[in-house]
């Protein structure tokens, strides 16, 4: 605040210009994307950015047309692949973090490193790995096929924030519990849990958008509709005709598949960010 | 209210090291007991086991003459103030202070949660503050509400682990005076581990100091001061703390490196055909001989000494007087020094002598000191040799007698 108020006025016009500028590199595909959707297929190669006539045909053909099934489909892949990923993710995460923070045990280094190791392993070079993998066993095109992959790319983060996040509650509280009559469990239930609850859910939230975005493994280890997640199927969109580009149709699905991340994002960005300093600052 | 005995207490950790050596102190019921040391004598430890923090490795620790030493935490029925208070940050102050009724599930109505709450915040005048969160409380009504939820709980005692260490030194005087007079009116026993003697003075019925594990005296405070056992004990208590002068003693005359102070015989019977001894003597047996009568100055002696500087605080002053420390006791010291916490060996005299004295750095002035209160510690073992066990249990007599007069006062305002 002080900072700001020290501002002249030819510094606040630069930074308003910068962040203008930033902000309209940033959102301007977003901002295509959302005009393209609403365009009609005529509209699509006219070369203006605004739809001349607005429709929700593309929309319409995503939920109730053509390309309800593929769509559907992959949203439900998408959201059951996701939410499973996430939520063991972050169990696991909870117990590791619980364990690194509360205890000394030989190995401490090495798991935190090994996170961090995995988490920094470029994913396209594990994939065609994986793919041959999969295959043989058996997982190839199915949710725990992705689910898996899915975990390495969450759980570390999930470690690291988690961990960092835990050492910060004060122990002392349980002892001081336990001295004020409660058992171990209600100590723990009392005093931890509802100090814990803040960190495990923006850790959550964390995991998710990882394993939503994901389009790498969801497009080489899937090959129908059976695992298929969003991201991956809107390659495979066809337009009314194969001489029509699916555009509009693509545009609409990448629509709705963003809206549920930037409503999350908008709802705890301050959970989100302090979240993921914390494990930048102090993990 | 109970008693706490402890009786041959020990911790060792799994490297076998004993952070309590074989302890022994019996806290009366209504006293308030203070472990004193320098940090690592293991007083927090003691504590902490007492409340059943920490695994006894041998001994017995009776609450009201019943083993405790292996009963939860939960079971002992005490009151523990943390250092860093340990509120429950997402509870509001209310909640907090009634935290230990709600575990106990229908044990207390809902009415006699608020009656004790409301009972607890008035005392300790919270009572604007009961809706807020810890977060944003003063350090100093964090400590209340930490007291708080010791007071609803009616526990057999109250233990603290150093609740002033994180307040500023104001409110650290503040605080010590609140809680004195808090133990002072519910006359519940209670144990205080800090590392200030200051607060351990002020506070203590009786005060027990510990090193390296090891039970050093436990007496109360003036009986600590006037008759210590051992050198430590005088080097601790006390601030500015005690000088240690080197010295032999010929005849009824002990030879320093500031020249010949005269010894009354029973000090100098003591001292005698010993190599060397240290003489404790306290800052304030000290004065300046031109701001004495000619009665005063007969009942100690006097010698000559070239100050090296003086400060003057208003209601006091100190002068400092160096000199050539003896080789043959620099060891000694320098580990006495360690003990302590204190950084290095001093071979300055401190001396407090009146405000209104003149005297500058650089003078040659007239020391006065009080012969009769000298101490001679062997520097071999640390005993001291001219201690009077007599006098000193009389001390401890006395504060005893004073804090049941405490108790009766208190106990007949509770009825009124």
């Amino acid at each position: 605040m002080a900072a700001s108020g020290t501002l002249t006025g030819r510094q606040r016009l630069a930074w308003t210009v910068l962040t203008v500028v930033v902000l309209g590199y940033a959102l301007f595909p977003v901002a295509a994307i959302l005009a393209t959707s609403f365009k009609t297929p005529g509209d699509l190669g006219n070369n203006t950015f605004l739809p001349t006539v607005w429709t929700w045909q593309n929309y319409e053909m995503i939920f109730f047309g053509n390309a309800q099934e593929l769509f559907l489909t992959a949203l439900r892949n998408s959201i059951g692949i996701t939410l499973i990923a996430t939520f063991v993710a972050v169990v696991l995460a909870t117990l590791c973090a619980y364990a690194i923070a509360r205890l000394d045990f030989p190995g401490k280094k090495v798991i935190l490193a090994s996170a961090l190791a995995v988490s920094i392993f470029p994913v396209i070079s594990v994939v065609t790995p994986l793919f041959n993998v999969w295959r043989v066993i058996g997982l190839y095109d199915t949710w725990l096929g992705l689910i898996i992959p899915y975990l390495s790319l969450t759980l570390p983060i999930s470690i690291w924030t988690l961990a960092a996040f835990f050492r910060q509650i004060p122990w002392e509280l349980e002892q001081a519990a336990q001295v004020d009559g409660a058992t171990q469990w209600q100590a723990f239930r009392r005093a931890i849990v509802p100090l814990a609850m803040p960190g495990v859910f923006t850790t959550a939230i964390i995991a998710f958008f990882i394993a939503w975005n994901d389009f790498v493994y969801g497009i080489s280890l899937t090959s129908t509709e059976a695992a298929r997640p969003v991201p991956a199927a809107l390659a495979f969109f066809t337009g009314a005709s194969q001489f029509e580009e699916p555009t509009g149709a693509i545009s609409a699905a990448a629509i709705v598949v963003t809206i549920p991340v930037v409503v999350l994002v908008l709802l705890f960005q301050r959970q989100i960010v302090s979240g993921l300093t914390q494990g930048a600052v102090k993990g | 209210m109970a008693s706490i005995t402890l009786k041959n207490i020990v911790k060792k950790y799994d490297d076998g090291f004993p952070a309590v050596n074989d302890v022994s102190i019996d806290i009366e019921d209504g006293e308030f007991v203070i472990l004193v040391g320098p940090s690592g004598c293991g007083k927090s430890t003691l504590l902490r086991m007492i409340v059943g923090l920490e695994d006894i490795t041998s001994g017995d620790l009776l609450i009201d003459g019943e083993r405790v030493n292996e009963k939860a935490p939960r079971d002992r029925n005490l009151a523990m103030v943390f250092q860093n208070y340990a509120l429950y940050p997402h509870l509001t102050v209310y909640e907090n202070i009634a935290f230990p009724m709600r575990l106990t599930k229908g044990k207390f109505s809902d009415q006699e949660v608020d009656d004790r709450v409301r009972q607890a915040a008035h005392m300790l005048e919270l009572t604007d503050h009961l809706e807020r969160k810890p977060a944003n409380l003063s350090g100093g009504q964090r400590q209340r509400v930490a007291m708080g939820r010791a007071i609803v709980r009616h526990a057999n005692a109250f233990l603290f682990d150093e609740p002033l260490s994180n307040l500023d030194a104001k409110l650290r005087g503040q605080m010590r005076a609140e809680i004195s007079q808090l133990q002072r009116s519910l006359n519940t026993t209670s144990v205080y581990v800090t590392h200030d003697q200051t607060e351990a003075m002020t506070l203590g019925d009786r005060v027990a100091v510990l090193k390296k594990g090891v039970l050093q005296q436990i007496a109360s405070p003036r009986e600590l001061y006037e008759q210590p056992a051992n050198l430590f004990v005088a080097g601790f208590i006390g601030a500015p703390s005690m000088n240690f002068l080197p010295g032999t003693v010929e005849g009824d005359v002990l030879q320093t490196p500031l020249g010949e102070i005269q010894l009354p015989e029973g000090t100098a019977d003591a001292g005698r055909g010993k190599e060397i001894v240290l003489a404790g003597i306290r800052p304030d047996f000290f004065e300046d001989a031109a701001t004495l009568t000619e009665t005063q100055l007969a009942k100690g002696t006097t010698f000559e000494a070239t100050l090296t500087h003086t400060e003057w605080l208003g209601n006091e002053q100190y002068v400092y007087v160096s000199y050539e420390n003896d080789p043959r006791v620099a060891e000694v010291l320098q580990t006495l020094a360690e003990e302590m916490d204190a950084d290095e060996l001093r071979t300055q005299l401190v001396v407090s002598v009146d405000a209104t004295s003149r005297l500058r750095g650089g003078d040659a002035a007239t020391l006065w000191v009080d012969s009769r209160r000298i101490h001679l510690f062997d520097p071999a073992t640390g005993e001291n040799l001219t201690r009077d066990a007599e006098a000193g249990a009389e001390l401890t007599r006395m504060a005893r007698e004073d804090r049941q007069r405490d108790a009766e006062r208190a106990a007949a305002q509770r009825e009124s």
